[in-house]
C-alpha cells in the first residue's frame, strides 16, 4: 500500500497542478487577470447577488388570466368569422360565464355553416389528437366552444415563453449586465439581475403588462351613468384616474378601437406645446395604416389611450394622422415616459406577471460580506492548520498541504463550471476547512493506536489508513445525501453552499486520504523511519 | 517534538454507565425543546410566513434609534413593525407583514418599502439601505413545505444508509441521534427567539450530515469491535468503542468548532443565525452519537451475532487471532 509507484505520483501531482491552475484566475480578481496569459483556462467563480449585490425576482402569472384572454380572444375571432362569412351569420346572446363561450345562430340552418367557420379557429393540442377548444351544439342553435385541458396548457406555455423573451428584451433594454432570465415550474419566472442601482425601476419594468389600446371614446353617455359606472350598450367604463373632468371614469366604445402592439419604435420626448414628458409611438404598416383609418373617420371626436386597462388621457383627433406615428400623452415623469417606452418597445406581456418573492441586496450589504467571511475563513483555516501541526507534527503538515490543495481545488472546479458563490458558500468553504481534516485526524488517531499497540511504523501506517476508510468513506456518503438533499429543496443562495459543501467532500477525500498517503509513502521510502512521532 | 495530546492513550472511561440517566436528560432536553417551540414559537422570517424586511444600516449614527423607527414606521398604518438589531449596534432589519392588498394588487408591497424607506430616510439622511426581502404568502408556504420535507428526507435516507451499510438497529440508533441533534437546535431558536429562516434549514441539513461523521465512526468501532471481542459483554463493548474513539471525536469537534467560532465572532452578520447554529449542532451531535445512538444499540439487542453467524464465528476468530497477539 506504502508502495507508490512513479506514474501514480505524476498523475497525482498532474492533476492537483491542474486543479491549482484552475483557481487562479478567480483567486487573482479582475485586476490580476489582465495579466494572465489567454492561453491557460480563464473561468473564474461567479459571485452570487447575496455577495454583489443585486436584484432577485421571481415572477408568476395566473394560468386563469390566461384563460380570460383566450376566452375574450377567441369571442373576437368568432365575431370577425360570422361577419365574414356569405352570407353574414347572425349571432346573438353571447356569454363567456363559467370559462366557456357561449352564442346562439339566430337562423337554425346556418349552423352547419357556422361549424364549418368555427373549426378552423381550433388547431391540435397535446399528443392525444385533442384540440384546444371542444365545439357543442346544444337545443339545436346554441354553440358551447369550452376550452380542453390540453389545449389551456398549450397557452399558458406559450404565454410564458413569450413573456420571457419579452422580460428579456426589457431588460437588455435598460442595459444591466449579465441579467440571469430563467422559466421555474410550469408559470414562474426568475430574474437576477446584480449590480443595480435603482432595483424599484426594475421592479416596475417588469410588473408592466404594456398593453396599449386605442378606443373611441362615447361621448353620448349618460355621465351621471358613467360616474356611476355603469356603461351604455356597446361601450364599456374604464377607470381614468387622471380625468380633467374629474371624474375618475370614462366610457368608450367596444368595437372599433384598434391594439397598440403593432409597433416598430418607442421612446420617451417631450410635447412641443406643453413641454410635458411624452412616449413618441411608430406603427409598422399594418398597424399604422389601421391607426390611420381610425384618425379619418372619427376627426373632431375624442379617443382614450388605454394602458393596461387604464385610461392615460383622451385627446381629441385634431386631424387624421397618417404618418404612423402618433404621441402618447399621459401625467407622465421622464422617468415613467421613458419606462413605458421600453416596455413598448420590447412588446406588451401576453399575461400580467405578479411579483410573489423578491430579494435585494445593495452592494455595501455584499462587500462587507465578502470582507467578513474571508476574515473569518482566514482566521479559521490558520487555527486549524496550527492545531493540526501541534498534535500531529509531520502528519499534521501533510495533512495542512493537503488541506491548502483542497481549498485551491474546490475554487477550480468551482471555475470550472463557473458555479456561483454565494454568502452561505463561504460559511461552506469555513466548514470545510473544519471537517475535512476529520479524515486525516482519523488516520492519524488509528495509526497512534496501532503503535501503541505494538505494531511496528510501516504497518501501523497501512493498518492506519486501510481500516479508518472505511469510517471516512461512509461518513461522507452521509453528507454527500444531505448536500443532494440541500440543492434539491434550496433557493439559490442556499443551493450555492449544497455546491461547496459536496465539491469540498468529493475533493476533501481526494486529498487527505489519496494525497496525504502519498507524501507519507515518498517519506518513508526515503527516510525509512524505525520510529515515529506522532 | 513533543506533541500535544488532549486525551491520554488508552482511556477507560465507564460513559455507557451513565446512559439511563443520560437518556432520561436526553429525552427531557427533547420534551423541553419541543415545549418551547409549542409556547414561545419560532421568530419566523419572512422566508416562512411571507412579509417584507428591510435591511437598513444608519452610517453616521452609533445605535440605530429602534424605537423611534417602531413609532414612525407604525404611524404609517401598514401594522407593527418587528424591529431587530442585525450584525452592529447601527444596523436594523424591519419586518414588516405584507399589505393585505398585496395578494391581488403586487404593487402594494413595493409601495409600503417606498413609504418606509422615505420615512426613514427623512429623519436620518444617513441611513443606507442594504436588502429588501418581499415573499408573498404563497411563496413563503412553499419554501416552508419544502423545508419540512427536505429536513424529514434526509433524516429518513441517511438512517436508511446506515441501515445498509451496518444492521437496522444502528438506522434506529442514528436516527434518534438525529432526532435529538434537531430537535434541540429548534429549541434553542426558540428559546433565543433568533430569526429562523432558509439559512437555518441549510445549516440543520448539515448538522444531520455532520453530526453523523461521530455517529458513524464509533458505529464502525462497534462492529470491528464486535467482530474481535465476541465473548465482552456488550456495556463493555460499547465503552471500549467510545474510549478508543475518544481522541478522534475531540479533536475533529474542536477543528469543527474553531472554524465555526470564527464565523460567529468575525464573519458576515448576515449568516450570525447559521454559524450559530452550526456551532451547537456540532457540540450536541457530539453528545448524541455517544449517549443516544450507542445506548439504543444495548436496548436493541445487538451482540456479537448481529454481524458474524454463531457458525462461522470460530474459524473467523482464529483467522483475525486476538488483538493482544499483534506485533
Amino acid at each position: 500500500m506504502l508502495d507508490f509507484p512513479r506514474w501514480k505520483v505524476i498523475s497525482i501531482s498532474l492533476l492537483l497542478a491542474f486543479g491549482v491552475l484552475m483557481s487562479i484566475p478567480s483567486l487573482i480578481g479582475e485586476s490580476g487577470q489582465k495579466y494572465w496569459p489567454s492561453f491557460l483556462p480563464n473561468e473564474t467563480i461567479n459571485l452570487g447577488l447575496d455577495l454583489q449585490g443585486g436584484s432577485h425576482i421571481l415572477l408568476e402569472a395566473d394560468p386563469a388570466d390566461v384563460a380570460t384572454a383566450r376566452l375574450e380572444t377567441m369571442e373576437e375571432s368568432v365575431r370577425a368569422e360570422m361577419r365574414r362569412a356569405t352570407p353574414r351569420i347572425g349571432i346573438g346572446d353571447i356569454s363567456r360565464r363559467d370559462g366557456v363561450l357561449s352564442f346562439m345562430v339566430r337562423d337554425s340552418t346556418q349552423v352547419d355553416a357556422a361549424r364549418d367557420a368555427i373549426v378552423p379557429l381550433t388547431t391540435g393540442a397535446g399528443l392525444t389528437g385533442q384540440r384546444d377548444w371542444n365545439i357543442e351544439v346544444r337545443d339545436d342553435t346554441r354553440f358551447v366552444l369550452t376550452p380542453t385541458e390540453a389545449g389551456l396548457e398549450n397557452a399558458v406555455e406559450n404565454a410564458m415563453e413569450t413573456a420571457t423573451d419579452v422580460i428579456r428584451r426589457r431588460i437588455d433594454e435598460m442595459g444591466t449586465r449579465e441579467p440571469t432570465i430563467i422559466r421555474q415550474g410550469d408559470n414562474r419566472i426568475v430574474v437576477q439581475v446584480p449590480g443595480l442601482d435603482d432595483p424599484e425601476a426594475l421592479k416596475a419594468l417588469l410588473g408592466q403588462t404594456a398593453k396599449l389600446e386605442f378606443k373611441l371614446v362615447d361621448f353620448e353617455a349618460d355621465p351621471n351613468m358613467v360616474a356611476a359606472g355603469r356603461a351604455p350598450v356597446g361601450s364599456q367604463i374604464f377607470p381614468y384616474p387622471d380625468s380633467p373632468s374629474g371624474v375618475p371614469n370614462i366610457a368608450v366604445k367596444r368595437l372599433g378601437g384598434i391594439s397598440g402592439d403593432k409597433l416598430t419604435d418607442a421612446g420617451q420626448g417631450f410635447d412641443p406645446q406643453t413641454n410635458a414628458a411624452v412616449v413618441n409611438i411608430t406603427f409598422d404598416s399594418e398597424g399604422g395604416s389601421k391607426f390611420a383609418r381610425l384618425t379619418q373617420n372619427n376627426v373632431g371626436r375624442p379617443f382614450a389611450i388605454i394602458l393596461d386597462g387604464q385610461v392615460l388621457s383622451a385627446p381629441n383627433i385634431n386631424e387624421p394622422i397618417l404618418g404612423g406615428s402618433a404621441q402618447i400623452s399621459g401625467n407622465f415623469t421622464t422617468e415613467s415616459a421613458n419606462q413605458l417606452a421600453i416596455a413598448l418597445r420590447s412588446g406588451a406581456l401576453p399575461v400580467e406577471l405578479k411579483i410573489v418573492e423578491e430579494r435585494t441586496v445593495g452592494p455595501d450589504l455584499g462587500k462587507d460580506s465578502i470582507d467578513k467571511g474571508m476574515i473569518a475563513a482566514i482566521i479559521a483555516t490558520v487555527a486549524v492548520l496550527t492545531f493540526m501541526v501541534v498534535t500531529y507534527g509531520r502528519f499534521g503538515m501533510y495533512a495542512n498541504i493537503a488541506l491548502a490543495l483542497n481549498l485551491f481545488i474546490i475554487v477550480g472546479v468551482m471555475a470550472m463550471f463557473n458555479a456561483t458563490l454565494t454568502l452561505p458558500g463561504i460559511a461552506g468553504f469555513v466548514l470545510t476547512v473544519g471537517a475535512a481534516v476529520d479524515a486525516n485526524v482519523l488516520i492519524n488517531e488509528r495509526i497512534r493506536e496501532e503503535r501503541r499497540r505494538g505494531r511496528r511504523v510501516i504497518q501501523a501506517i497501512e493498518v492506519g489508513y486501510k481500516e479508518a476508510s472505511r469510517a471516512i468513506m461512509d461518513a461522507n456518503v452521509t453528507n454527500i445525501i444531505a448536500g443532494v438533499l440541500l440543492f434539491m429543496f434550496g433557493s439559490g443562495p442556499v443551493k450555492g453552499f449544497a455546491v461547496v459543501l459536496m465539491i469540498g467532500i468529493a475533493s476533501s477525500v481526494f486529498t487527505a486520504v489519496v494525497v496525504t498517503r502519498m507524501f507519507v509513502a515518498l517519506w518513508v521510502k526515503r527516510a525509512r523511519p524505525q520510529e515515529l512521532v506522532i | 517534538m513533543r506533541l500535544l495530546k488532549l486525551v491520554p492513550d488508552d482511556t477507560n472511561i465507564g460513559f455507557l454507565k451513565w446512559r439511563n440517566i443520560a437518556m432520561a436528560f436526553s429525552i427531557l432536553t427533547i420534551i423541553a425543546s419541543i415545549g418551547l417551540v409549542a409556547a414561545k414559537g419560532l421568530n419566523f422570517g419572512v422566508d416562512f410566513v411571507g412579509g417584507q424586511m428591510i435591511q437598513a444600516t444608519f452610517t453616521e449614527t452609533e445605535t440605530a434609534p429602534i424605537s423611534e423607527l417602531r413609532n414612525n414606521i407604525g404611524a404609517l398604518g401598514y401594522g407593527e413593525a418587528t424591529i431587530q438589531r442585525f450584525g452592529d449596534a447601527n444596523e436594523v432589519s424591519i419586518r414588516m407583514r405584507l399589505p393585505a392588498e398585496a395578494e391581488s394588487r403586487p404593487e402594494a408591497a413595493a409601495e409600503m418599502t417606498e413609504k418606509i424607506v422615505s420615512t426613514i430616510k427623512a429623519d436620518h439622511a444617513d441611513v443606507r439601505i442594504d436588502g429588501v426581502e418581499s415573499v408573498s404568502g404563497k411563496v413563503s408556504s412553499e419554501l416552508f413545505e419544502t423545508g419540512a420535507y427536505s429536513l424529514l428526507f434526509a433524516m429518513i435516507a441517511i438512517s436508511i444508509y446506515i441501515w445498509i451499510r451496518f444492521e437496522w438497529q444502528f438506522g434506529v440508533g442514528a436516527l434518534f441521534a438525529l432526532v435529538h441533534d434537531v430537535a434541540l437546535t429548534f429549541g434553542l431558536f426558540a428559546l433565543t427567539q433568533m430569526e429562523f429562516n432558509l439559512n437555518i434549514v441549510a445549516a440543520l441539513l448539515t448538522i444531520i450530515g455532520y453530526s453523523l461523521n461521530d455517529t458513524i465512526v464509533v458505529f464502525d468501532r462497534i462492529r470491528e469491535n464486535l467482530k474481535k471481542y465476541r465473548k465482552m459483554d456488550i456495556i463493555a463493548l460499547l465503552d471500549l468503542s467510545v474510549n478508543e474513539t475518544l481522541a478522534r471525536t475531540v479533536m475533529t469537534s474542536l477543528t469543527m468548532l474553531i472554524a465555526l467560532g470564527a464565523l460567529i465572532l468575525w464573519g458576515p452578520d448576515v449568516i450570525f443565525g447559521f454559524s450559530v447554529a452550526m456551532f451547537f449542532g456540532v457540540f450536541v451531535g457530539t453528545y448524541s452519537s455517544v449517549y443516544m445512538a450507542a445506548p439504543i444499540l444495548i436496548w436493541l439487542k445487538v451482540g456479537p451475532d448481529t454481524f458474524v453467524p454463531a457458525e462461522s464465528a470460530n474459524d473467523k476468530a482464529e483467522k483475525m487471532g486476538g488483538p493482544e497477539q499483534i506485533g
